[in-house]
């Protein structure tokens, strides 16, 4: 079960991941990141402090955006991963590839920076 | 013994005990009037008669059926032929010795005697059928305990035939109290009168007319006995015979005569009670109706009968709206045309209470309907049919007359709608269950076509030796590994998790089968390998898979493993030489989660040497990711320390090990991701090489 809130604040698109994403719940984080594409957000803050678990469809779900983000210019950054979400990312090599950042300071930093 | 022969043997005998007892008691007659002793004691005619009796209920004992609710009038018709039988037959005697009239041979006692034991057999006949047909009735639907008042009362009855012959002499007025004592008895059973209620109308009446005629017969053969026969030969003259005959007669006429009063007092209820049995056997027919035919268009059939039976409409259609779009009817007394015109009616001018989710049924359409021409209908009433949630039609029933519909007759046509659903559900049900039985069949199938794309033998050489443990969580898996011979001295080596579960994770992995066998054999570096396994393989991923997989050359001639990581687990390398166990700490990303060239930027090339006793675990993220009942994750920690007391022994007994310690952490046998292990242990190369 899944919990997805997404804020505007600013200019940046606030979006808070609840819960645990696996197979079935996927589909939600789905619709929120082409939601946030379609509506031109420029920049994403994907908050994952209250993620607990991740499938390897979720990942799959951020994997399937790098390319549409590269494309468009969106800046997206993930912050806030547990240490055993964030070992799931590194270990598939998905942190080469996406921001991520550990707080979400650290991520509003980053996104007002660029 | 065989029923049949029951019943031809107690026939011969009853003849033949009939036959006796006529020779027995005129030879009697014939030596007291002759003053000759005979020889023969005077009780032998009675027990003649009395065995008689004994073999008659035999015969109707087996001859009268157990009593089913459709042959009770053929029980009465039965009786009643009998009677008439007997009845003719006694009148014609009877005629005879009118037409003798007052000659001498009408004085003769012998003939008398003769034509009295004949009745007596007649009589005999007839009461004892009746008894037969009436016990049966009586004993319908049953009791223990009416069964044990019945038992009591048939042997008291015989025993007072026993008396009869038993050379003792009792009081005259214990006769009379044990006569008393019978008709009690008798009228307590004749209160039983169960099979009254299941006639209908039409066999009530013919039930009335059978029984005054039996009633009649009884009256006819109780004036036969107990009328005017010389005392010297009847065999009411005996007190105990008398007892015997009296109680016989008086119950089988207080059962007749309350019967008749019974069926008569019920006859005006009948139509009531065949309504409601109807209703029953409408409902029974509707949920037993998917089994026996198949098809949903009987359960509607069937709804839509019963439904006017059930209120006595005067028409009744039933719409259904197929998933295709298609509008099925099934009419009752009732045109296409007319249908159309009152639902249009209806839809038109938003009348409510007849199409909605109405809760009040019983509203009075008729000053809506009147309103409509060229119909005759005043009441309507509809009703939603719901399967599985979703409505699918409508039963709609009309009647001539104005407030037709009442309560009641909602609540039974609401009854009917929602067993019809639960049958029309079932029936669907049924033939899902049988449609997923056939994709489990195929879901076998594809089971064992992924099985075999697992090697059973992995190649090795003289250098290592290696196990290999494969479990899916569902039918089909997504992890793999294979092996394949370079040349002479370098093996590869691949472990693979493909993203998600199940079909789609199964057939991708298939696919990276194929691509691991046609690049293997190219000779490639590890590096390359992955760079053109991911260009072939993002071709045919859908966009949110990605497979990981790790790629290991191991070379014989330099001792060395060249390994390359795309995104999978870490390895776990035991360095024997200086006891060391650890994780492979390369980078690298997931085959398929860049789509470009761009990907072997992040590939990276291994090389690690090994010695004899060293040991490589390759495992799929099913085994560190599997968690217990408390949450917790096996881990890597766990599955180092696992591995480590084990170093010294063979890949085999270290698999085992691994697994077995899995399954005890996990606590279960059920899996929730798949397991793979391959445990490589490197040797001492043969001396003879």
């Amino acid at each position: 079960m899944v919990d997805i809130k997404t804020i505007k604040e600013g200019d940046i698109l606030m979006m808070n991941i609840v819960g645990d994403v696996d197979a079935s719940s996927s589909i939600e984080l789905d619709t929120a990141l082409q939601g946030a594409i379609d509506s031109k957000e420029e920049k994403i803050l994907v908050d994952c402090s209250n993620l607990n678990y991740i499938s390897s469809a979720g990942l799959g779900v951020f994997m399937s955006y790098i390319q549409d983000i590269k494309a468009n210019d969106i800046k997206m950054v993930i912050c806030g991963l547990n240490e055993k979400v964030h070992n799931v990312f590194e270990i598939l090599g998905l942190h080469q590839l996406l921001t991520i950042k550990s707080t979400v300071t650290e991520a509003k930093e980053y996104l007002s920076e660029v | 013994m065989p029923k049949k022969v029951i019943i031809r043997l107690s026939a011969g005998f009853a003849f033949i005990f009939w036959l006796l007892y006529l020779f027995t008691d005129l030879f009697l007659l014939f030596s007291k009037s002759t003053d000759i002793n005979s020889g023969i004691h005077e009780a032998i005619p009675n027990l003649m008669l009395n065995l008689f009796i004994a073999a008659l209920y035999l015969y109707y004992k087996y001859k009268v059926n157990r009593a089913e609710s459709v042959n009770f009038t053929d029980f009465l018709w039965k009786i009643f032929v009998t009677g008439l039988l007997t009845t003719l037959l006694s009148l014609v005697l009877r005629m005879f010795v009118l037409a003798l009239g007052t000659s001498k041979l009408a004085q003769n006692i012998f003939l008398i005697d003769t034509f009295y034991i004949i009745n007596l057999g007649l009589v005999s006949i007839f009461l004892v059928s009746v008894f037969a047909v009436w016990k049966r009735l009586i004993l319908y639907q049953k009791t223990k305990f009416l069964l044990r008042i019945w038992t009591t009362f048939e042997y008291t009855l015989i025993l007072s035939l026993v008396f009869n012959v038993l050379p003792i002499d009792l009081p005259d007025t214990y006769s009379l109290y044990y006569v008393v004592l019978l008709v009690l008895m008798g009228l307590f059973l004749s209160v039983n009168m169960r099979w009254v209620a299941y006639l209908n109308f039409k066999q009530k009446w013919k039930s009335i007319l059978l029984i005054l005629l039996v009633l009649l017969y009884l009256a006819y053969f109780g004036n036969t006995l107990f009328g005017s026969i010389d005392p010297e030969i009847a065999i009411t003259n005996t007190i105990w015979g008398n007892v015997f005959l009296v109680a016989l007669v008086a119950f089988t006429f207080i059962y007749s005569l309350f019967s008749l009063l019974v069926i008569l007092f019920n006859l005006p209820t009948s139509s009531v009670f065949e309504q409601k049995l109807e209703e029953v056997l409408n409902f029974q027919r509707l949920s037993q109706s998917i089994q026996a035919d198949q098809s949903e268009g009987q359960v509607y059939q069937i709804l839509i009968d019963s439904a006017v039976s059930a209120v006595m409409a005067d028409a009744a259609w039933i719409e259904l709206s197929h998933e295709n779009g298609r509008t099925e009817y099934f009419r009752h007394q009732i045109t296409d045309q007319e249908v159309d015109k009152i639902k249009d009616y209806i839809i038109k001018n938003k009348i409510k209470g007849v199409f909605d989710n109405s809760t009040d049924k019983s509203l009075k359409m008729e000053k809506h309907l009147a309103k409509l021409k060229g119909q005759g209908f005043r009441s309507i009433l509809g009703f939603d049919i719901n399967v599985q949630g979703q409505k699918i039609g409508t039963l709609a029933l009309l009647k001539e007359v104005a407030d037709g519909f009442d309560r009641d007759t909602t609540n039974i046509i609401k009854t009917f709608v929602s067993q019809a659903e639960v049958s029309v559900e079932n029936y669907r049900l049924l033939n899902q269950a049988i449609v997923n039985e056939r994709y489990k069949e195929e879901l076998k199938i594809a089971q064992k076509v992924q099985s075999s794309l697992l090697p059973s033998e992995l190649d090795t050489n003289s250098d290592f030796d290696i196990s290999a443990f494969s479990i899916a969580a569902d039918e089909v898996g997504g992890d793999y590994y294979d092996s394949f011979r370079i040349n002479d001295n370098k093996v590869a080596l691949i472990i693979g998790d493909v993203s998600g579960k199940g079909t789609s994770a199964a057939f991708h992995m298939s696919q990276m089968k194929g691509v691991f066998q046609s690049l293997a054999q190219m000779n490639l570096s590890s590096k390359d390998f992955l760079a053109k396994a991911n260009t072939a393989i993002s071709n045919c991923l859908e966009k949110t898979s990605f497979i990981t997989t790790a790629f290991f050359i191991i070379d014989q001639a330099t001792k060395t493993i060249e390994f390359s990581r795309a995104g999978h687990c870490p390895t776990l390398f035991y360095d024997s030489k200086n006891s060391d166990m650890t994780y492979f700490t390369n980078r690298g990303l997931g085959l398929g989660i860049l789509r470009n060239d761009d990907f072997a930027n992040y590939i990276e090339i291994n090389k690690q040497s090994y010695t004899a006793g060293d040991i490589m675990v390759l495992y799929t993220d099913g085994i560190t990711e599997a968690s217990n009942s408390k949450g917790d994750e096996y881990g890597y920690d766990r599955l180092k320390d696992t591995i480590v007391p084990h170093v010294n022994e063979n890949p085999e007994t270290i698999q085992k090990r691994l697994i077995e310690d899995l399954y005890s952490f996990t606590g279960t046998e059920f899996i929730d991701d798949d397991y793979t292990t391959l445990i490589v242990k490197f040797k001492e190369e043969p001396e003879n090489r």
